[in-house]
C-alpha cells in the first residue's frame, strides 16, 4: 500500500490533513436566479439582467436546469440528494456583490454526504468522503485597470450558478489532494455538469490544511484561497504544511485564518484572521421557497447518469483487455475515452491503447493542445493504424507519417503514397536484394558464421538502407535468417 | 350631476361607459384637485402629460367599443411600486432620483386593464412607519384634520389613504407589511385591503420585508376594493412566492349573504392600549354582523401578545438584507468626495437613509448576528409558526375574525414620532394577520370623540378574500360611514 508523504521537521515526523472546497461553475445556459446568459469572455456587463444588477424590486427565480445539474453531480459523488433544501442569504458588502448578499445554501444543502475513489497510481485507490454539495451564486468582478482613479465593476459573472463541493478532511498529502481534484474534475466533465476549465475559472479550489504528529488529533487549520490549477494547489499545500510545521517546532501556534496563495512567489500570505472573519448573518432567503425535489426527479437523473470514470476504466480492462494503467490513463478524461473507443473499433485495442498513449498523447502534450484541438482526429488516426496492421507501413514509418499528418495535415494513405513510404513485403524482391548484399559482403558473412551474431543487425540495417526504411522488418528478418544460416 | 371626484371606482367606470364624461375629463379633474390640495402632500411625483395621453388612448378605445375592464380609471400609485419611466424612490433620499426601466407586475396588470396613471403617493421611507412622518418628502396630512390640528394619515401607505379620502383619486395602491394598508385606511376613513400573501406578485415592488410584503388597494368602498383586487391579483412566475391559484370573482362576493357565517372574536385583542371608543365601535360591529344573521363565536389566539415583538424582529431582519443593495455603487444616492470604499458605503448609507430606516437596519443586523441569531431571529420564527397555528385552530370554528384595525384613531403630527415603541403599538392588531400571511381588510366603521375615523378589521382564511368582501359589505352598510 502507498504510504502518504510525511514531512520531516527538526523534531520529528509530521502528517498533513487536507480537505478541499471546490467551486464548480454549473454548465448551464442561464444564471442561477435569472435568465441572463453565462458565456465566458463576453464584453463587460453584456450579460446582466435587472435581477443580476440587484435593481429595486427584482426577485430571484430558481433555474431548474442548474438544480438538475446539481442532482446529477450528487449522484456521481455517490451522495444523498435532499428532498428539501433551503437557499440562504450570506450578507456582506462588496462592490462586486450587487445585492449586498450572496444567495447560497447554508444549513440545508441540496446534496449531503457522499464519496469518490481517487487513484494513487499502481492500481491503488483511496476513498475520499464528500461532506456536501450546495448551490450558490457567483459574484461579479472588479476591474482596477480601466481608470486612474476609479474601479469598475463587471457583473457578467454575477449570479452565475456554482456548485460548492466540500470534501471531508480525508487527504493526507498533496499527491492525494491532486488526485482528488483531478478525479472530481474528471467526474463533472463526464456528466457534463461543469466544463472543469480551471484557467477560465469555471473550477476553483480552496484548500484547508493542518499538520499533526502521526496518530494525534487534528491541528489548527488554515484555508488557502485563490488556487487556480492542480499544480498550484499541490505546491500551495506543500508550502503551507512546511510553514505550519516550522511555527509549531519553534514553539508557536498556528492561527486559524484565511490565507492567499501567491503562485508567482510560491507562498501563502495571511488574508484575514478568525477574529476578522465576516459575520455573514445567514438566514433563509424569504424571496425563495424551500427547494423541493421529488423522488421521481432524483431517480430520473440517477437512471440517466452516464458511465463514470471508474466504471469506464473497469469496462476498458475487461472488454479490451487493457492494463489498469492504460485503462486509467484513457478514462481519466471522457474525451480520451471517447477518442480511444472510436479508434479501437474493429482494430487491435491493446495496440491502439499503447499507440495512443505513447505517441498521440505525447504529441498533444508537446504542443500543449487538448484532444479537441488535435489536428488529427480519431478516424484519421484509425486509417493510419490500418496501414500498420495490414503491413503497408512499418511501425517506425507510421510515426513519421503521423508527425506529418499532425504538422502539415493530410491523410495517412496520401502521405504514404506521395512519399513512397509503402513497406516492401514482396519476398522475391527482398530476397534478391538480400542475396546481393550477402554476395557483396563475404567478409561480414564469414564473421557472422563464425559466431558474431551481432552482425545480423548489420545486414538488417543494409536492407533498410537500400529500401529507404520501407522494407517489412519481419519479412527481412525471415529472409536473412534463411539465407545466412544456409 | 355628481362631481366626478365623488364617484368611486365602480361609479366612475359606469359614467365612462355611459359617456357621461370622458377619461380625459376625469383625469383633468383629478389633476386639478391634486393641484388644489397640495397642502396635504399626498402626492410626490406626477407626469401630467403621461396621464393625459393614457386617458386619450383610453377614450379612443372606448369610442371603438374596445373598452377594457378599468378603462379610463385614474389610479394613484404608492411610491414603492416601480413604474417604468417614473421616479420611484420609496420616499427615500437614497433613491430620490431613481427611474426604473421596468414596470411592477401589479401596476402592469392595472395599466393593461386600462387604468390611467395619475401620480405617485407619499409613504413612510421604505414603508417603515405608521404615520407617514418618515417620508423624505415630508409629512402627509390626513384630510380629516381640523384647521390648526394636523393629523397623520397613518402609514406607511399614508399618501394613498390621504389621497383616496380627500378624493384626489378614486383608488390608490398601497402595500402592507405589518398593517401599512389597513392602519392608514382606518385613520383616513377608507377601505384598505391586504390580500393573502402570494395573491399579488411582489415583482417590481421595492422590498421591505419579503415574507410579509403584499400589495393591495385603498378605496372608498368595499366593492371598489373587490374590483381593483380582481385586476391586481394572479400568479406571476417572476415571483417565486406568488401562488398559482384561481382568482375568484370578488365583485360577486360583495353581494353574498352572511347568514349562518361564524364570526370569531378574539379576547386577546382587548388590550390595555385599546381606547374605549374603539372598543365601542368593535362591539357595534359585532351587533351589525349578528343582525345580518352571522353567529358570533369567541376564538382564542393565545400568541397574539408575542406578535408585535416577533414582527419587529422578522421584518427588520429581512429589511437589513433587502436594503443592502442601496450602497451607492450601482444607482441611487452616492456620497461624493470619499477617500475609500468603506467611507463610500458608510457615508452613502448614513446620509441616504433616514433615522427610522437606519434603526431597523441596525435591529435587523443585530438579530441576525452570530450569538444573537438563535435568541432573536430563530425564536421569532418559532413564534411566527405558533401564530399561524393559532389562526389555523381559530378558523376551524369561524369563517372570519373581527377586530379593531388600530388601538386608537389618528393622532397629531409629531405626537408619537419621538418614541419608536409607542409608534410600533399602532400595528398591534394588524401584524398577526401579516405574520400568518392571511388576508385582512379594514372597513371605516365610525368616528372617535374627536370626530376622526375608526376602522374595523376582518381577518380571513388564506385565499378567502371573498368572505372578507361579503362580511365587509355588511359592515360598510351598517356603519353607513360618511366620508368627507
Amino acid at each position: 500500500m502507498r504510504e502518504a508523504i510525511k514531512l520531516k521537521g527538526e523534531t520529528g515526523i509530521w502528517e498533513m490533513v487536507i480537505g478541499l472546497e471546490i467551486h464548480a461553475q454549473v454548465n448551464c445556459k442561464s444564471k442561477l436566479f435569472s435568465g441572463s446568459a453565462t458565456d465566458f469572455g463576453a464584453s463587460p456587463n453584456s450579460q446582466v439582467s435587472y435581477v443580476d444588477a440587484a435593481m429595486p424590486g427584482m426577485l430571484p427565480v430558481i433555474n431548474s436546469e442548474a438544480v438538475n445539474q446539481a442532482i446529477k453531480t450528487g449522484h456521481a459523488l455517490n451522495a444523498k440528494i435532499n428532498n428539501i433544501s433551503i437557499f440562504d442569504r450570506k450578507n456582506y458588502f462588496y462592490p462586486d456583490l450587487p445585492q449586498g448578499y450572496q444567495i447560497s445554501q447554508f444549513k440545508s444543502p441540496i446534496v449531503g454526504e457522499g464519496w469518490i475513489n481517487i487513484d494513487l497510481g499502481k492500481g491503488e485507490i483511496k476513498k475520499i468522503g464528500i461532506e456536501r454539495l450546495h448551490l450558490e451564486q457567483d459574484a461579479g468582478k472588479l476591474m482596477h485597470d480601466q481608470h486612474p482613479r476609479l474601479s469598475f465593476v463587471d457583473l457578467n459573472r454575477s449570479g452565475i450558478p456554482l456548485m460548492e463541493i466540500v470534501s471531508k478532511p480525508d487527504m493526507r498529502d498533496w499527491e492525494e489532494a491532486g488526485a482528488y481534484l483531478r478525479k472530481l474534475r474528471s467526474i463533472v466533465r463526464y456528466i457534463g455538469s461543469c466544463d472543469g476549465n480551471m484557467d477560465q475559472g469555471s473550477l476553483r479550489c480552496d484548500a484547508n490544511i493542518s499538520v499533526r504528529r502521526p496518530g494525534e488529533e487534528f491541528g489548527t487549520r488554515c484555508e488557502l484561497k485563490n488556487i487556480n490549477s492542480v499544480k498550484f494547489m499541490m505546491k500551495a499545500v506543500e508550502f503551507e504544511a512546511y510553514r505550519q510545521i516550522e511555527i509549531i517546532e519553534n514553539g508557536g501556534e498556528v492561527k486559524q485564518e484565511t490565507r492567499l496563495y501567491d503562485p508567482n512567489k510560491n507562498e501563502t500570505r495571511s488574508m484575514r484572521s478568525k477574529e476578522e472573519a465576516h459575520d455573514y448573518r445567514y438566514f433563509p432567503d424569504p424571496d425563495l421557497l424551500p427547494l423541493n425535489i421529488s423522488n421521481d426527479r432524483i431517480e430520473k437523473y440517477k437512471d440517466e447518469l452516464p458511465e463514470l470514470p471508474d466504471q469506464k476504466r473497469e469496462r476498458f480492462q475487461k472488454d479490451y483487455g487493457l492494463s489498469f494503467y492504460d485503462a486509467d490513463v484513457l478514462t481519466a478524461d471522457k474525451s480520451y475515452a471517447d477518442f480511444f473507443e472510436i479508434v479501437s473499433k474493429g482494430r487491435d485495442a491493446k495496440f491502439v491503447a499503447n499507440w495512443v498513449i505513447t505517441n498521440f498523447f505525447a504529441m498533444l502534450n508537446e504542443v500543449e493542445k487538448s484532444i479537441e484541438e488535435s489536428p488529427v482526429n480519431a478516424q484519421q488516426l484509425g486509417e493510419l493504424f490500418d496501414l500498420i496492421q495490414d503491413g503497408t507501413i512499418s511501425g517506425r514509418t507510421a510515426k513519421d507519417v503521423f508527425e506529418e499528418m499532425f504538422t502539415n495535415g493530410g491523410r495517412a494513405n496520401d502521405i504514404v503514397e506521395a512519399k513512397g513510404l509503402k513497406q516492401i513485403s514482396n519476398t522475391d524482391e527482398l530476397e534478391s536484394m538480400a542475396k546481393k548484399i550477402i554476395e557483396d559482403n563475404s567478409e561480414q558473412v564469414s564473421k557472422y558464421k563464425n559466431g558474431n551474431e551481432k552482425l545480423f543487425g548489420w545486414f538488417v540495417g543494409q536492407m533498410m538502407k537500400n529500401t529507404g526504411g520501407t522494407a517489412n522488418p519481419k519479412v527481412v528478418n525471415e529472409i536473412l535468417k534463411t539465407l545466412l544460416n544456409k | 350631476m355628481t362631481k366626478i371626484s365623488n364617484l368611486g371606482v365602480v361609479e366612475t367606470l359606469k359614467g365612462l361607459n355611459k359617456k357621461d364624461f370622458s377619461s380625459v375629463e376625469v383625469t383633468k379633474e383629478y389633476l386639478q384637485l391634486i393641484e388644489n390640495e397640495k397642502k396635504l402632500n399626498a402626492y410626490i411625483h406626477f407626469n401630467t402629460e403621461k396621464s393625459l395621453s393614457l386617458a386619450e388612448l383610453s377614450d379612443e378605445r372606448r369610442a371603438k367599443n374596445e373598452a377594457l375592464p378599468l378603462d379610463g380609471l385614474p389610479i394613484a400609485v404608492k411610491d414603492i411600486f416601480c413604474v417604468k419611466g417614473e421616479r420611484t424612490s420609496a420616499c427615500s433620499k437614497i433613491l430620490e432620483n431613481f427611474i426604473p426601466n421596468y414596470e411592477s407586475t401589479v401596476t402592469s396588470k392595472l395599466w393593461q386593464a386600462g387604468g390611467v396613471y395619475i401620480g405617485k403617493t407619499s409613504m413612510d421611507e421604505f414603508a417603515m412607519g405608521s404615520s407617514n412622518e418618515t417620508s423624505y418628502f415630508g409629512s402627509v396630512v390626513n384630510p380629516w384634520s381640523k384647521e390648526e390640528e394636523k393629523l397623520v394619515p397613518g402609514g406607511s401607505s399614508g399618501g394613498s389613504a390621504s389621497a383616496v379620502a380627500a378624493r384626489l383619486a378614486p383608488i390608490a395602491l398601497g402595500t402592507d407589511t405589518g398593517g401599512s394598508i389597513r392602519q392608514p385606511a382606518s385613520f383616513c376613513g377608507t377601505v384598505g385591503m391586504k390580500p393573502t400573501y402570494g395573491r399579488c406578485s411582489r415583482w417590481g415592488i421595492i422590498a421591505f420585508a419579503s415574507s410579509l410584503d403584499q400589495a393591495g388597494p385603498l378605496t372608498r368602498s368595499v366593492q371598489d376594493s373587490a374590483l381593483i383586487l380582481q385586476n391586481m391579483a394572479g400568479f406571476d412566475n417572476l415571483d417565486s412566492t406568488s401562488v398559482d391559484i384561481k382568482v375568484p370573482n370578488f365583485l360577486d362576493s360583495c353581494s353574498r349573504s352572511i347568514k349562518g357565517m361564524k364570526i370569531g372574536i378574539p379576547k386577546e385583542y382587548k388590550i390595555n392600549e385599546l381606547s374605549s371608543e374603539v372598543e365601542n365601535i368593535w362591539n357595534e360591529g359585532i351587533r351589525w354582523l349578528q343582525d345580518a344573521g352571522a353567529e358570533i363565536v369567541e376564538v382564542k389566539l393565545p400568541h397574539t401578545k408575542y406578535a408585535l415583538p416577533t414582527y419587529y424582529i422578522v421584518a427588520p431582519a429581512e429589511a437589513s438584507a433587502n436594503l443592502a443593495r442601496y450602497d451607492g455603487v450601482k444607482y441611487g444616492y452616492r456620497k461624493e468626495d470619499i477617500k475609500d470604499l468603506e467611507q463610500m458605503y458608510s457615508q452613502t448609507r448614513a446620509e441616504g437613509f433616514g433615522e427610522e430606516v437606519k434603526r431597523r437596519i441596525l435591529i435587523g443586523t443585530y438579530v441576525l448576528s452570530a450569538g444573537y441569531y438563535d435568541a432573536y431571529y430563530l425564536r421569532a420564527q418559532k413564534v411566527r409558526t405558533k401564530i399561524v397555528e393559532d389562526f389555523n385552530l381559530a378558523f376551524k370554528n369561524c369563517d372570519a375574525i373581527l377586530t379593531p384595525t388600530a388601538p386608537t384613531g389618528a393622532f397629531k403630527v409629531g405626537e408619537k414620532n419621538m418614541d419608536p415603541v409607542t409608534m410600533y403599538m399602532n400595528d398591534v392588531f394588524t401584524v398577526p394577520a401579516s405574520l400568518a400571511g392571511l388576508p385582512a381588510i379594514s372597513i371605516p366603521s365610525g368616528l372617535d370623540s374627536n370626530g376622526y375615523p375608526l376602522g374595523l378589521q376582518l381577518i380571513g382564511k388564506g385565499f378567502d378574500e371573498e368572505t372578507l368582501f361579503s362580511v365587509g359589505t355588511i359592515l360598510e352598510k351598517s356603519a353607513n360611514f360618511k366620508s368627507i
